[in-house]
């Protein structure tokens, strides 16, 4: 096992490069969402023409990378095309289900309704209990100052726009790749054939630059796991990067689903660590008086690992849906036609890298899920 | 936590969170067990079948190659046995020509000897005949001239009496 001090150092850089990028990915991303709230806010102190477009188009954006309740295709107002979806709200009196074209569109929280003896008011795409009176803006809700309602919320397992996307990624996913089980066989032990060669060369450099470098000769039973993801993730950039049904949908760049994706790694990772892996975490290679300070920092580094995933691809994918609309939206924050001419060949020229980065951050989340496995099953070397 | 609750796209939200858990883990069981397993499967025992025919193909090569050593050193066993056969033909055609023309020779000589020999005997026969002749006809003139000689009484006489005298008496 001469290979594993490349394998380690490298992992350790690798490791550590990722996590400074993901937080400084991560921090600059907040920082700016703190300066468009804040500046959203002056502006509604201000209450001017141009400045109140503005301030649409940075909830436009927003509204777009977003989940939401049903599926917007066009339209705005009266004129709102949109696909209704089911809502689903375990409140205090119960289930409570209606589709979500039941009541008028208003996410401003002013109109409270009840559903099976429950009255709920829709602020901003999320449903909250209502608050008895009204707030001085005519709403149902009791704001902060960072104009976040301080109201309780139903647990909302509502069928959403993104659980939709998600169902027709695993759609997707099931019947092209069953499809191709079936042709491998049919055609057992001949030349790959169309959808099947155009996918083998992925699945064969997933096992061979994924698994096999970072898991060793244990990769064999961490496949089945390293391609879902590496599937799903895949799929699902792709589909957001299509403005139409059913693409569109920002799932990658919802922290929900890279959590979750994280925490599956997490899990994985935490049920196959091995003594090896547990003796670095509890009993470092480090003088006995350093153990107060390496244990905690081994620990906080278990969890650091998945954090980094979940904001690594959440970051990068929503970051490439905000900059698209954003230079979108300059057509009409700039109110020039002749503003397109520059917009739309910036706009397709970032599409495309977003097709790349599409496939590099489902890449990048395989072979850092592959790379803390590795970590966790890897044997006992002698230092 | 402060920064999370601030924006509504960093905190996670639980409802989208536990239907995607459920869809990735449904996700990963039927992938996992309809289309990974025998893909794997099919893609190990091909690369498997592809190195098996490899290994094989490189046998049949080495085996042709030694086949083909094996051909060409027959062939040339053959061409050399061929130049040998070729060579001893030689050599024996060469020793029955040569043996032909010394029987011939031998043959020739031999006649031109009898020949030879034919020829000398009839030379003497004729030589011998001519002698006979040549006798008889030297008998027949000189019986000839003798007659001629002696018709004449005086001369006979004379000649005896010539005879005579050189007889001496002891």
């Amino acid at each position: 096992m001469d290979l594993s001090h490349i394998f380690n150092s490298k992992k350790v850089l690798v490791a550590v490069f990722y996590a400074v990028f993901a937080f400084s990915s991560f921090s600059s991303f907040a920082k700016a969402q703190q300066q468009e709230l804040a500046t959203t806010s002056e502006h509604e102190a201000i209450e001017s023409l141009t400045e109140e477009e503005e301030e649409d188009i940075t909830k436009i954006i927003l509204h777009h990378i977003s989940d939401a309740h049903d599926w917007q295709f066009w339209g705005h107002g009266d004129h709102r095309v949109a696909l209704p979806l089911p809502v689903i709200l375990w409140t205090d009196k119960g289930l409570v289900t209606f589709m979500s074209n039941k009541y008028p569109h208003n996410e401003k929280g002013t109109t409270v309704f009840e559903e099976d003896g429950q009255s709920l008011v829709n602020y901003h795409g999320k449903y909250y209990y209502p608050s008895n009176t009204k707030n001085k803006e005519g709403q149902y809700l009791e704001l902060d100052e960072s104009h976040m309602p301080t109201n309780a919320q139903p647990l909302d397992l509502s069928i959403t726009k993104n659980v939709v996307s998600m169902f027709i990624s695993m759609g997707l996913l099931l019947v092209i790749f069953i499809s191709i089980a079936r042709t491998y066989k049919k055609r057992e032990g001949k030349a790959p054939k169309g959808l099947q060669s155009l996918l083998e060369p992925v699945i064969l450099f997933i096992r061979d630059d994924v698994a096999k470098p970072q898991l060793g000769y244990r990769y064999a039973a961490f496949m089945p796991y390293l391609l879902t993801v590496f599937f799903f993730v895949w799929i699902n950039n792709l589909l957001g990067l299509i403005p139409l049904f059913p693409g569109g949908a920002n799932l990658t760049g919802n922290i929900a689903i890279t959590l979750m994706l994280a925490l599956c790694t997490f899990i994985l990772t935490t049920i196959n660590g091995n003594k090896n892996y547990w003796g670095h975490v509890f009993k470092p290679h480090v003088p006995w008086w350093l153990y107060p300070l390496m244990i905690p920092v081994e620990i906080i580094g278990l969890f650091t690992k998945p954090i980094a995933l979940t904001i690594r691809l959440f970051a990068n994918i929503t970051a490439g849906h905000i900059l698209i609309l954003a230079l979108i939206s300059l057509i009409f924050i700039l109110k020039s036609v002749f503003v397109a001419g520059v917009a739309i060949p910036f706009v397709l020229f970032i599409n495309v890298i977003e097709l790349v980065v599409g496939f590099i951050q489902a890449f990048i989340f395989t072979i850092l899920s592959a790379l803390f496995i590795g970590m966790a099953i890897e044997e006992h070397v002698e230092h | 936590m402060t920064l999370l609750a601030l924006n509504p796209l960093v905190s996670p939200d639980p409802g989208l969170f536990i239907w995607s858990t459920i869809a990735f883990v449904l996700l990963f069981f039927l992938l996992s067990k309809f289309a990974w397993k025998p893909i794997v499967k099919a893609l190990d025992e091909r690369e498997r079948s592809i190195e098996d025919a490899l290994t094989k193909a490189e046998m049949a090569k080495e085996e042709l190659s030694k086949l083909t050593n094996e051909n060409e050193q027959l062939l040339k066993q053959a061409r050399g046995e061929r130049d040998e056969i070729l060579k001893e033909a030689k050599i024996l055609k060469d020793q029955i020509v040569h043996d032909a023309k010394n029987l011939a020779q031998i043959e020739s000589s031999k006649m031109i000897e009898k020949a030879r020999h034919e020829i000398h005997n009839q030379k003497i026969a004729a030589l011998e005949d001519i002698k006979n002749q040549v006798a008889t006809l030297s008998l027949d003139i000189a019986t000839k001239i003798l007659r001629k000689q002696f018709e004449d009484q005086k001369k006979q006489q004379a000649l005896v009496t010539d005879l005579v005298e050189t007889i001496e008496l002891n």
